[in-house]
């Protein structure tokens, strides 16, 4: 039984095809870098993969709970960083959510300042607190859309260690990301999307990580 | 399951409104000042209130709930928390159902505040005997209100001119429940019976609360 299945998914925005019948099936404990240009359609596929958008034709399967890191950090700024994963963690219905948040901070490094206000925090303490938050329910798939954007570098060690250590137990990850040298490093499996459409799916190769051009160069249409 | 949703998002909605005030203050300084302000301006005879009490206060909670409405879902559009919300396990009925009942919450309490100061300003002839009456139908009609603002506040949370678009789109639909709401309050303050007015607002409120649980989904993932 595939983590992930994706069968003939196509999705239109007005007459404009933003995803062509994407096949992909994922094994579970496949890490997945979902790479493409601007454009490509890597942001479309993962918000039709975490159900935040219906696909025009073609069906989705999941096997198990999703997390999903995208574009915005999706806390609330009113509440403080324990409010937050609390909440979180009731949404998910968890046994303890809030001895689970406390250990959610201490992960992250913010344990010290639980009852801060999210708006009060920096930029950096936002990220790993939106980390957190992905990362609570500890899901069975986890979507992450650029992840490493923007991150500062404590945030980035602390995304690459939660990445590693959900690795390590066998949960399935799909990463969409321009960042080849991050991504094609964590990832067991690449998936190149160009105009809408898979062009290349397969094991990451030692080649690719000696040059990370080579997947475009070979596969893409420049 | 379905309970504890919706009331992890209507406790969440609420525990936010009440630490930023935004909605809370804007609606209970407008219902206030209007109420006041049209006491000065025309200076009613017993009758003439008579007349117009149930339509007077309606109209102002009406509008004072607009500003409740508007926030609902656009409180969730800061750090693309909507999406969160959406891939999580909550249902879009008990997100939505979790929403109506925070707004129901804060717009009853905008209208147990302003009350008195219609009864006060207005020389309202007011009676024990009036105050379960007035009760049960300040319930009904401000479910009425919320059940259907909730659902267009879902609908309009990514336009631009949302601020605009929620009352434009909402007033219409809210005529029939709003009349029925003004008669009954008309009746009950000047100690008739209710009428047939009770039976259209139970009906009213069934219906679009049945139809918003139906169609919820559609409007917020599309």
């Amino acid at each position: 039984m595939n983590a992930l299945e994706i069968a003939d998914v196509w999705k239109y925005y007005g007459d404009f095809p933003a995803l062509r019948e994407v096949k992909l099936s994922i094994a579970p404990g496949s890490t997945l870098a979902l790479l493409g240009r601007n454009g490509a359609g890597k942001t479309t596929l993962l918000r039709i993969v975490a159900g935040l958008s219906r696909p025009s034709r073609g069906s989705i399967k999941i096997e198990g709970s999703i997390g999903i890191l995208g574009h915005g950090i999706a806390l609330y700024d009113e509440l403080t960083a324990f409010e937050n994963l609390t909440l979180f963690g009731r949404l998910y219905d968890l046994p303890d959510p809030r001895k689970r948040a406390e250990e959610m901070l201490e992960r992250v490094g913010l344990s010290r300042v639980r009852d801060g206000l999210a708006r009060e925090f920096s930029r950096g303490m936002r990220q790993r607190l939106a980390v957190g938050r992905a990362f609570l329910h500890d899901p069975e798939v986890l979507l992450l859309d650029e992840p490493f954007t923007a991150l500062d570098d404590r945030a980035i060690a602390v995304l690459q260690s939660m990445i590693q250590d959900m690795r390590d137990r066998g949960r399935t990850i799909i990463m969409s990301t321009h960042q080849l040298r991050e991504a094609l490093e964590l990832a067991s499996h690449v998936a190149l999307l160009q105009r809408g459409q898979i062009v290349h799916m397969g094991e990451r190769t030692q080649q690719m990580l000696d040059d990370t051009g080579w997947l475009y160069r070979t596969y893409g249409d420049n | 399951m379905f309970l504890r949703q919706v009331w992890t998002i209507a406790a969440k909605d609420l525990h936010s409104e009440l630490r930023t005030k935004e909605a809370w203050n804007a609606s209970i300084a407008f219902s206030v000042v209007i109420l006041l302000l049209f006491s000065f301006a025309f200076d009613p005879s017993s009758e003439q209130i008579r007349e117009f009490s149930g339509g007077l206060l309606w109209m102002t909670y009406a509008f004072a709930g607009a500003l409740v409405l508007n926030r609902s879902f656009a409180r969730e559009l800061q750090n693309d928390c909507l999406d969160a919300l959406i891939a999580s396990p909550v249902s879009s009925a008990a997100l939505f159902v979790g929403k109506a009942l925070a707004n129901f919450a804060l717009l009853f309490a905008v209208e147990v505040v302003s009350l008195p100061v219609f009864v006060l300003f207005y020389n309202v002839p007011w009676g024990t005997g009036q105050i379960l009456p007035m009760l049960l139908v300040m319930v009904l009609g401000t479910w009425a209100l919320t059940v259907i603002g909730t659902l267009f506040s879902a609908l309009t949370v990514n336009l631009r001119l949302r601020e605009l678009m929620l009352p434009t789109l909402v007033y219409p639909m809210m005529i029939p429940a709003l009349i029925s709401a003004m008669t009954i309050t008309t009746n009950v303050l000047a100690g008739d019976p209710m009428g047939f007015g009770l039976r259209f607002l139970v009906g009213f409120d069934i219906i679009f609360t049945l139809l918003s649980v139906v169609f919820v989904d559609t409007v917020l993932v599309g």
